[in-house]
């Protein structure tokens, strides 16, 4: 039944890639400002909160169309990379992976910055009396107390990376081998004529990985409230 | 023998805190009412509240001294800290709690203090289990081996029974008792409770509304009890 195409292999190990890359790079990142949005206080969070969330109501064109022009070889940003790390971002996979985490960073920040906010700080200063230093305190009991929280925002970024299309497409175009994801693969098929069985397949597949990538945040959130609780 | 000198005075919300007091040897008792500023000046000693004025020292060395602008970090402190609540870590085991402080303060792993401590405190068959299946008794008791531990140079212990019913109050005093004879550490022990103190304390310094209104021997509770009972 799924009598898949190299090309079609090619679209969802590229999909599992692109996500997987953009999710790791995201995950130091949405550590650090879910940290800073529920830790401190200082003049411009509001701004900061509102600029994290704004790809999760943007049209994802709108954010590609940002990424290309700001990251694209001859955008401010891209041109100092390329020159300063030869690091390229337009048409490649590695750009698809930065619209990927863009898109799929909001949703990551949010259960993140919630797990750290119902934290009971008592615990740390208790941490702190018993001679842990602030980073050390941070990743013995911090971070491990906020473990379903991350563990949550890991899988939300990862599924909507998984399913990102717009951003992608304006920012890396759709070439296949490339930048050519489930999604533009699934669009594309159905944009020619005798696609639809193709199409159809790439379909079950991605909706296969969705349930996949639930079953797995499940079983990981409940390992983490056994360790936590006890059974 | 470490003594603990502390002079420090903080406005916190209405109340206008100004401690003065020292504790050598023994357990020395911060007694009086609730809101009287105990548990905020036992903080004020741990570093995890900083004080408007005033100077605290252990031994030769300044923990804080506002007028030098010294601010030593909690972690730097080597204070132990009994909370009222114990303040278990949830995440980690009963062994991995009593061994955090040693841990983080980069001390050598002790398998003979290790033992001392959970014979004296009882704890041995308590090892391989979670905080959260433990009984509140159960819990302060590993607070305090988990406080222990770090081999600290001053013990403070708020209110450790406050959240302990009659039984298991009964349970722990015995423990307190004979922590303060064999531990060669100055103890501040925090109460408002007159019995738990006459247990304890060797020195009583009484606190009422942030002030330090009478220091001295356990006699002065004679007064307290009928002021408090009144």
């Amino acid at each position: 039944m799924l009598d898949l195409s190299p090309a079609d292999w090619t679209a969802v190990e590229l999909s599992l890639r692109i996500a997987l890359v953009a999710t790791a790079c995201a995950l130091p990142f949405g550590i650090t400002v879910g940290w800073v949005l529920a830790r401190t206080n200082f003049w411009g969070k509001t701004l900061l909160d509102g600029l994290v969330f704004l790809p999760l109501v943007m049209p994802p064109v709108v954010t590609g169309y940002l990424l290309l022009i700001s990251f694209g070889r001859k955008g401010p940003i891209g041109a100092f990379l390329y020159e300063h790390f030869g690091i390229v971002f337009s048409f490649r996979w590695t750009g698809a992976a930065l619209a990927c985490g863009v898109m799929g960073f909001p949703l990551m920040i949010r259960p993140i910055r919630l797990a750290l906010e119902a934290i009971d700080r008592r615990l740390e200063d208790a941490a702190a009396t018993l001679g842990a230093n602030p980073i050390r305190v941070f990743v013995t009991v911090t971070l491990p107390l906020a473990l379903p929280g991350v563990i949550a925002g890991v899988m939300l970024c990862f599924a909507r990376a998984l399913g990102e299309f717009g951003a992608t497409i304006t920012f890396v175009s759709n070439i296949p081998g490339e930048t050519q994801t489930i999604s533009a693969a699934i669009y594309t098929l159905t944009q020619v004529p005798g696609g639809d069985a193709a199409a159809g397949r790439l379909v079950l597949i991605a909706i296969a990985l969705a349930l996949a990538a639930l079953i797995a945040s499940e079983w990981l959130a409940r390992r983490a409230a056994i360790r936590f609780h006890g059974e | 023998m470490s003594v603990l000198a502390v002079d420090v005075a903080k406005q916190l919300g209405a109340l206008d805190l100004r401690v003065r007091f020292e504790a050598a040897s023994g357990a020395t008792a911060l007694f009086g009412p609730s809101g009287a500023g105990k548990t905020s000046a036992v903080n004020m000693i741990a570093g995890l509240l900083t004080p408007d004025r005033g100077s605290i020292a252990l031994d030769d060395e300044v923990l804080f001294d506002a007028a030098a602008g010294v601010n030593m970090p909690p972690h730097r402190r080597r204070i132990g800290y009994v909370f009222q609540e114990g303040r278990l870590f949830p995440h980690l085991s009963v062994r991995q709690n009593l061994d955090y402080g040693r841990r983080m303060s980069g001390l050598p792993r002790d398998p003979a203090q290790f033992e001392q401590i959970a014979a004296l405190l009882d704890i041995g068959p308590l090892l391989d289990r979670r905080p959260r299946l433990l009984s509140g008794g159960e819990r302060q008791r590993i607070a305090v081996g988990r406080a222990l531990l770090m081999q600290p140079r001053l013990l403070l212990l708020d209110e450790p029974l406050a959240s302990l019913d009659a039984g298991h109050k009964r349970e722990i005093l015995p423990y307190l008792v004979r922590l303060r004879d064999d531990a060669k550490i100055p103890i501040v022990y925090v109460s408002h409770t007159p019995q738990e103190v006459r247990r304890i304390a060797t020195r009583v310094v009484r606190l009422d509304a942030g002030r330090v209104v009478a220091s001295g021997g356990v006699e002065l509770l004679k007064d307290a009890d009928a002021d408090l009972f009144a």
